[in-house]
Formats: C-alpha cells, sequence, structure tokens
C-alpha cells in the first residue's frame, strides 16, 4: 500500500467521521467545527487527484468564508446545546435514519457492478488542474459564465441585504 | 485508485447529508447538511473529470478542465446561496426568537 492509498484512506475517514459528528453534535458551533475538518478532508482529497486550484478554492471559499459566516450567525444567535429544538417525535428521528441509509443501500447495489467502476482514476499527476489550465479554459471558453456569476452575486448580495434589514414598522 | 472508491465515498457524505436534513430540525445544520451533499457531488465531480482524463486526455485535453470549471461555477453558487439562505435564518430567528424549522409550517396557511 502506498503513500496515496493510505492517505485516501486516511482522508475518506476523517471526511466520513466529521460528516457523521455534524449531524450527531448537538451543539451547533461543535457542528460548524466538524464540517470544517470535513471540508479539509475534501481539500485533501482534490490534492491527492491533483486538483490544486480547487483544493485551495475549496478552503478559501468553503472553510474560509462560509463557514465563518455560520459560525457568526450561530454566535450571533447565541445557540447552543440547551437552545435546540427537541425532535419531540421519535419515530421521525428513525424514519429519517431508515430513509437515509436505505437510499445509500439501494445506490450502492444499483453502482457495485456497475462498467466503468473499476476504471482507474489518475492520481497525483496530470496537470489539468493546475490553475494555468483551469484559468484559460475559464477565460476562453467559459467567459460569459463567469461574468454571469458577477451578477449572481450582486443580486444576491442586495437580496441578503434587503431580506434582513429591519421591518419598518408603519406608523398606523 | 479505482473509481469505485470515489462513488462509494461520495455516496456515504452525500446520504449523511439527506439523513442530517431528515432528522435534524434547527435550521442551520439543515443548511450545514446541504452544503456537505453539495460538496459530496463537487467531489466525484472531480474524481470523474480524472478519471476521464486519463482514459481520454490524449483527443480531448480541455475536457477534464471543463469538468473543474464547471466545480468551480458550483462553489460560485454555493456561495451566493449561502449568504442568502443565512439572511432568510437570521429573518427567521427575529420573527420567532428560535431556529427551529417546524415553525415554518404556519407558512402552509
Amino acid at each position: 500500500m502506498g503513500i496515496t492509498a493510505i492517505l485516501f484512506w486516511f482522508l475518506s475517514a476523517l471526511a466520513i467521521v466529521g460528516a457523521l459528528m455534524v449531524v450527531v453534535s448537538k451543539n451547533p458551533v461543535y457542528s460548524i467545527l466538524y464540517l470544517i475538518i470535513t471540508f479539509f478532508a475534501i481539500s485533501g482529497h482534490y490534492v491527492l487527484l491533483n486538483a490544486q486550484f480547487l483544493a485551495i478554492v475549496n478552503i478559501i471559499v468553503y472553510a474560509g468564508a462560509i463557514m465563518v459566516l455560520f459560525l457568526f450567525v450561530v454566535m450571533l444567535m447565541n445557540l447552543n446545546a440547551e437552545t435546540e429544538p427537541p425532535q419531540k417525535k421519535r419515530y421521525l428521528f428513525f424514519a429519517g435514519v431508515i430513509a437515509g441509509c436505505s437510499l445509500m443501500l439501494v445506490l450502492v447495489a444499483a453502482l457495485k457492478s456497475s462498467a466503468a467502476g473499476n476504471q482507474l482514476v489518475q492520481m497525483k499527476d496530470g496537470d489539468v488542474g493546475l490553475i494555468s489550465n483551469l484559468g484559460r479554459v475559464l477565460f476562453t471558453q467559459y467567459v460569459f459564465p463567469f461574468e454571469i456569476s458577477s451578477v449572481l452575486f450582486l443580486s444576491a448580495m442586495i437580496g441578503a441585504v434587503i431580506i434582513s434589514k429591519k421591518e419598518h414598522v408603519h406608523p398606523e | 485508485m479505482p473509481i469505485n472508491y470515489y462513488i462509494f465515498l461520495s455516496l456515504a457524505l452525500f446520504c449523511i447529508g439527506i439523513i442530517g436534513v431528515l432528522t435534524r430540525r434547527n435550521a442551520i445544520i439543515i443548511f450545514m447538511c446541504v452544503e456537505l451533499m453539495l460538496n459530496a457531488a463537487n467531489l466525484l465531480l472531480v474524481a470523474f473529470s480524472k478519471m476521464h482524463h486519463l482514459a481520454l486526455g490524449v483527443n480531448f485535453p480541455t475536457l477534464a478542465s471543463e469538468a473543474q470549471v464547471f466545480v468551480f461555477f458550483i462553489m460560485v453558487v454555493a456561495a451566493a446561496e449561502v449568504s442568502v439562505g443565512l439572511a432568510i435564518i437570521v429573518m427567521l430567528y427575529r420573527n420567532t426568537h428560535s431556529v427551529d424549522v417546524n415553525f415554518l409550517n404556519r407558512l402552509k396557511n
């Protein structure tokens, strides 16, 4: 077993344990911290696949920006294990777990013997994921969607400001 | 690494996300589980891009780069979605003083 395989199994275990702890933890702050661990593990997978640009973007955007936003909102609301809304109906909890596990079972059974299943993934070489190649594709072929995404960000920003603005109290 | 391992890893992460959405009642945790599902899909897309690069990269050199640009756009949309979604959750909290999604039942009537 080479170093690549060891890293693959380690990062996979880290990602799955982190994801499980996100769902299991009672305290939302712990959930967020475990989700950050999961995102770092997924970034490690990107590095292992030599998708360096996506690894860095994943860390900056997800672990850096999005999770800080989550943490900020959770701390703003002062949420902890006591304020956690209780699941009153136990059967709903079991129904959710059973439904998720059944979905996984069905998909694993369906994909287990697929024809392409043993095709190899190029692990640590191949230069498609480097910034120069991605940048060339992004700024030649996909330059229009790239510019459109800036409009999307602008509208998201305006929408967030308008939604979270305090409602005006109308004087009767 | 065969592609099967990546498929099953992404499947596990995706199903954990689904279980979280179905069982938890805290709106923020449900939102985080949606992010987890998005990331599982991203991981699988990158793995498939590297698989096809190994198989077809000689004939189609930009094939895998296009797939990774697609993942990049998914991240862009996720970032926009998070900002709006958290604003909605903050508004929900301000109106009900709770992050319980069951409070949204009243939208039915």
